[in-house]
């Protein structure tokens, strides 16, 4: 083959196949263009920056949606079954189910934070533009995370995330807090980054590949050969460290130290998108990684069997940091007087059931594709209940900090006599972080502990599955007091006097911002057998 | 959505109107509608939902009071499940809005929406925040009734935990002085139980097997509805796609999952976690959740704390409907889906029952708060119904007394509901004494029956009822427990007869402490006042229903006992058929079925 074919194949390849599945991604592309172009044209000055982010995340969510309904076997698709998986740019990333979903709740998430931005007021009508692109290249980073198919892509939509992250969650110039904030987490980023990078070139150098699925396929090999005691040290410690970055990422125990910090210090506007955007995304990246690196798409059933370690191995770890995680988080939140800080901790808990499903999924993985999909399908849905879960918290904290000038839980103090409307929505949000039905919270955790009751009921790593389904269950019930904490100073404290409580109705732009919000939170929880389907189609990225 | 066909099952309506309309009106009422300020309009929306849902709930359970019975109510003497409605809800997990009504849930449900239409009534000195209030007192009663009502598992436990946001916040809004604390401790330790609850139901989901079960036994369950509206055509088909699946069939239908569990191969019992049988663990999982609710002994001490603290409507609802949740869950699903479990487990169920029964005694006895001490002869009364729900697995000896299981089993849904009646009436009773003398100390009060003399005597009637004095509605329950746990265990019933006397003592001096005496030289003593008439109309009721249980007890016996019988009747089978397939007990098997054939000859029923 000479350099010519070459040249055109891989031409009409980009321009044929990649390209028309990589649209959600081109426009979050273009639009931080035109921004960056408004800052430097002075008649573009006038025109408000929000919109033209809004525009650009609205067509990226338009072609996300195509692509999600337009795919074969989705519950729209008139088309059954049928090529669903495509990897795009010479394998680099992957367009398939789980990408196309997760894609959408990204574009989601950008279309409902825009707003909610705009609507609090941080940041200010100067800084604006700034925000946005790192917003949007932040996100665009992050549906990179979502649809990575090689190690390399992992590695750079990693930092593409996680750079602009920094610089925002510095955004408040003037506050200590914040910049102290920011100087912490990217240099926690930066170690965690350069410890991944490590682990990254650790297993590619022993399995000669950094395409996922090609390094699947060799781990089966080294693992069916009874590999040396050095080879297996190295892909450990690569597994390890590949580890410890998503760990990072998703402000797992013991990598959670930044979260807290990071979440007090900077505004709560950034609060909400580190725990919901950049969270679903961590989630998602380790899902794809356990998923493909352990049960690989197509692969034999001698591959599948030889490949059980690996998912012994996966499964374990991401299981004892979701044991810890859970617990620490919930632990630790109980002695927080600022909220910011409280959900700093809830979001650290939050991510532990996340991941007691993604081991659900990898323990699950090629031993029975319909129940994986399920574990997969349980943590897709987790995400996206959370996305409003947690972005109406933020929303009600931001909105209360602009009219009480405080984010302490202390200030929220006898909250219902002025604003009776708020604290019933701030209810509804909390006592679905608990998990109590009807709320959208409870089907998530519900579908995350059955998929980890039917890996015991298949025998599948019972010891484990049996350990993470009571941590679940008894971290449930010590989420109770601090949430309910909150509630309980909001409507059984006495209103300060010192503090004119200026009043939040749910009439008003804020107040039907808030509603909007919570009004998914219930339905999800009585009608979710949609959204359910949905996730269910994603999860079965990996069969 | 409920389709056409949803909706033309003649329960649909009936049965969701009484669900949900205090629920829609609790919505209602939260709209900013109605102005601030007009809190007796608000008083009276609520007492006419409520006294709605009454006479809806009438209208189902006891057809002849209107004339006859039609489709969609409740056939007294049928033991089946009745009035059932059936609607897929989420078809990814086969759980349904299956809602239905046997002979031990009708009567339940009766006494959950009199009782609320009583609290309502009772809600009247409530001047603080009377519209969240109502709000929330409507929402409770959905939650209680939806509990009673549900039969798939999903749905029971979303019920199940719809409760206690409400209750937490009647309780820590429109509580005593240590509402907080009693309210949090409330939620925690029902929390907590609900959570191993809710482990247990999907271990019990994902191990069950439709394609077990044969058509009869799926037709039986609703699985596949039984209606003549569903043609023949359809139901095959519907049988067909359970028989064919390649995969397990799991589901949350409690029905089916009884006949799962009572399968001579089930796999429940085939099933094993960490060394024990699913359906051990699965019993003890679900019933640490039911007794949490009960409570008995050690897990009751949110009850003293809740019922102090709580106002009395509230107090009213907690002992009078909340408690016979518990007993009302470990008898619908704890013994029908798990009777392995309840066999291996029976010592524990009766030896907590006897445990409660004499502790909540002692404990009352001691107490020197009126309302604490009736909170503690709650945690005694229940414990009769522990017992006689406990020895319905007891095989004594090699007998397979089902005759003495069934007397126990029928003991304690008598007393639940007459344990209903009496708790409510005795709370409002306290309640009455507390709004005009602001004080619950037994050492201070005396000579009531001087100043209020019909208060006085209602009371005292009440608090006979309680004691289970011969021709009022407690005395029923206790003797039959009493009676058939002889034949489990002797010591048992001595030690539960000998609590009567305790019981005796304790509520014969509180009532002398109270009502007797010379002269009342408490505080406040000019604010003794007459019972108003508001007051009057939810006392009388709850006496009548005392006298009328202890002299007619077929009122509520020839309901319940068709169901609890044929229950316990198939439960004895299943005891007989585990007996028989052990080797080492064959011997003593072979003897005893000579003798259960002689036995169930002579009852009557087939074997």
């Amino acid at each position: 083959m000479n350099l010519g074919t070459l040249l055109t194949s891989s031409l009409s390849d980009t321009l044929q196949v990649s390209l028309p599945l990589f649209r959600p991604e081109l426009c979050l592309a273009a639009t931080i263009v035109l921004l960056l172009l408004c800052r430097m044209l002075p008649v573009l000055r006038w025109v408000d920056s929000a919109w033209i982010a809004l525009g650009g995340a609205a067509f990226a969510a338009a072609y996300a949606w195509a692509d999600l309904r337009g795919l074969p076997g989705s519950p729209w698709s008139p088309v059954a079954s049928g090529l669903s998986r495509q990897e795009l740019f010479t394998g680099l990333l992957v367009f398939d189910a789980f990408t196309a979903y997760i894609r959408v709740l990204l574009a989601g998430f950008l279309l409902l934070y825009i707003p909610f931005t705009k609507i609090t007021g941080i940041p200010g009508r100067e800084e604006e533009t700034d925000f946005h692109v790192l917003l949007l290249g932040a996100v665009l980073g992050m549906c990179l995370m979502a649809s990575a198919n090689h190690l390399l892509t992992v590695f750079m939509a990693v930092e593409m995330a996680s750079v602009p992250s920094y610089a925002m969650a510095g955004f408040l110039k003037g506050r200590k807090a914040s910049s102290e904030a920011a100087l912490k987490y990217a240099v926690y980023g930066a170690g965690a980054a350069g410890i991944m990078l490590y682990g990254i070139s650790l297993l590619a150098g022993v399995l000669g590949s950094c395409h996922l699925p090609t390094m699947a396929a060799r781990l089966a090999t080294v693992l069916a050969g009874g590999s040396t005691g050095g080879v297996t040290t190295a892909l450990v410690l690569g597994g390890l460290m590949l580890a410890v970055g998503l760990s990072f990422k998703l402000s797992a125990v013991p990598f959670h130290f930044w979260c807290p910090d990071v979440f007090e210090g900077a505004a709560a506007e950034v609060g909400a998108f580190l725990s919901v955007a950049s969270k679903a995304a961590a989630v998602a990246l380790a899902v794809r990684l356990g998923c493909t690196l352990t049960a690989p798409p197509h692969a034999d059933a001698a591959q599948l069997a030889a490949l059980a370690d690996a998912r012994f191995y996966g499964a374990h770890l991401v299981g004892l940091l979701a044991a810890l995680t859970c617990t620490l988080g919930n632990l630790a939140a109980y002695g927080q007087t600022n909220m910011k800080r409280m959900l700093a901790y809830s979001t650290i808990a939050h991510a532990g059931y996340l991941m007691i499903g993604v081991a659900a999924a990898i323990a699950l993985g090629g031993v029975d594709r319909a129940a994986s999909r399920d574990a997969v399908a349980a943590v897709a849905f987790y995400l996206g209940a959370y996305l409003f879960m947690n972005l109406a918290a933020f929303a009600i904290v931001a909105l209360l900090r602009n009219t009480l000038r405080s984010e302490e839980i202390a200030a929220y103090s006898g909250l219902i006599q002025s604003s009776p409307g708020i604290v019933v929505a701030m209810g509804v949000v909390l006592v679905s972080l608990i998990g109590l039905p009807p709320l959208a919270g409870f089907t998530a955790k519900f579908l995350i502990f059955a998929s980890v009751s039917q890996a015991i009921a298949l025998g599948v790593e019972k010891p484990l599955m049996s350990v993470l389904l009571a941590v679940g269950g008894l971290n449930t019930v010590f989420s109770l007091v601090y949430y309910l904490r909150v509630l309980g100073v909001m409507i059984f404290g006495t209103p300060s006097t010192d503090r004119v409580n200026e009043p939040l109705p749910l009439v008003s732009l804020p107040g039907a911002f808030v509603t909007g919000l919570v009004a998914p939170v219930v339905v999800l929880g009585v009608f979710f057998a949609g959204l359910y389907a949905c996730a269910q189609f994603a999860g079965g990225f990996a069969s | 959505m409920p389709d056409a066909a949803n909706i033309l099952q003649p329960a649909f309506w009936p049965l969701t109107l009484v669900l949900f309309l205090p629920a829609i009106v609790a919505a209602i009422l939260s709209l900013p509608i109605i102005p601030r300020g007009r809190d007796e309009a608000v008083r009276w929306i609520a007492l006419g939902t409520t006294a709605a849902v009454f006479v809806m709930s009438l209208w189902v359970c006891l057809p002849w009071l209107f004339g006859g019975q039609g489709p969609g109510q409740f056939e007294t003497g049928r033991p089946e499940m009745q009035t059932v409605v059936k609607v897929p809800w989420i078809p990814a997990f086969g759980i349904e809005y299956l809602l239905g009504l046997d002979g031990i849930s009708m009567p339940l449900v009766l006494l959950t929406t009199f009782l609320s239409v009583l609290a309502a009534a009772a809600s009247w000195p409530i001047t603080k925040h009377v519209k969240a209030y109502f709000v929330l007192f409507l929402l409770l009663e959905t939650g209680m009734l939806g509990v009673f009502m549900g039969l798939d598992f999903f749905l029971f436990y979303v019920f199940w935990e719809v409760m206690l946001l409400p209750m937490y916040f009647l309780i820590g809004i429109w509580g005593g002085p240590r509402r907080e604390y009693a309210a949090i401790k409330f939620f925690l330790y029902t929390l907590l139980g609900s959570v191993l609850m809710l482990i247990a139901i999907l271990m019990l989901y994902f191990t069950s097997d439709l394609r077990a079960l044969s058509a009869e036994q799926l037709l039986a369950a609703h699985v596949v509805s039984p209606s003549p509206a569903l043609d023949a055509a359809s139901r095959t088909a519907a049988l067909e796609q359970i028989h064919g699946s390649p995969r397990p069939v799991h589901t949350f239908n409690l029905m089916a999952l009884a006949e799962i569990g009572q399968l001579p191969n089930s796999p429940f019992a085939a099933a094993r976690v960490w060394g024990w049988s699913l359906e051990t663990l699965a019993f003890l999982l679900l019933l640490i959740g039911f007794v949490i609710k009960v409570p008995v002994v050690p897990v009751h001490t949110w009850l003293p704390e809740a019922h102090v603290e709580a106002p009395t409507p509230i107090s009213m609802i907690l002992a009078g409907v909340l408690l016979k949740l518990g007993g009302y869950g470990i008898l619908r699903i704890c013994y029908p889906i798990c009777p392995g479990g309840g066999l291996a487990l029976a010592w524990l169920v009766c030896g907590l029952g006897v445990v409660s029964m004499v502790y909540g005694a002692f404990a009352a006895l001691a107490q020197k708060d009126f309302k604490r001490m009736v909170a503690y002869s709650s945690v005694s009364h229940m414990g009769y119904v522990m017992l006689g729900l406990g020895v319905w697995s007891a095989v004594a000896g090699t007998q397979y007394a089902w005759d003495a299981w069934a007397q126990g089993v029928n003991g304690a849904m008598f007393q639940m509901l007459a344990h209903g009646i009496s708790s409510a009436g005795m709370f409002f009773m306290v309640g009455v004494l507390y709004d005009r003398v602001h004080h619950r100390n037994l050492e201070e009060f005396g000579g009531i029956f001087g100043r209020m003399p019909v208060y006085a005597g209602l009371a005292v009637t009440i608090f006979f009822a309680g004691l289970g004095l011969p021709g009022l509605c407690g005395f029923i329950g206790e003797v039959l427990v009493t009676l058939s746990s002889w034949k489990y265990s002797q010591t048992l019933a001595v030690i539960s007869a000998f609590t009567v006397i305790l019981t005796a003592a304790y509520i014969l001096w509180a009532i002398q402490r109270v009502y007797l005496g010379a002269e009342y030289k408490g505080p406040h003593g000019d604010h003794l006042t007459p019972l108003t008439r508001r007051e009057l109309a939810i006392a009388v009721p709850l006496v009548f229903l005392a006298i009328l249980f202890g002299v007619a007890p077929q009122t509520i016996f020839r309901t319940v006992t068709p169901t609890v019988n044929r229950q316990v009747e198939t439960l004895a089978n299943w005891t007989r058929r585990v007996h028989d397939a052990r080797p080492s007990d064959r011997a003593v098997a072979e003897t005893a079925v000579g003798a259960t054939a002689a036995g169930v000859a002579s009852t009557g029923v087939s074997p």
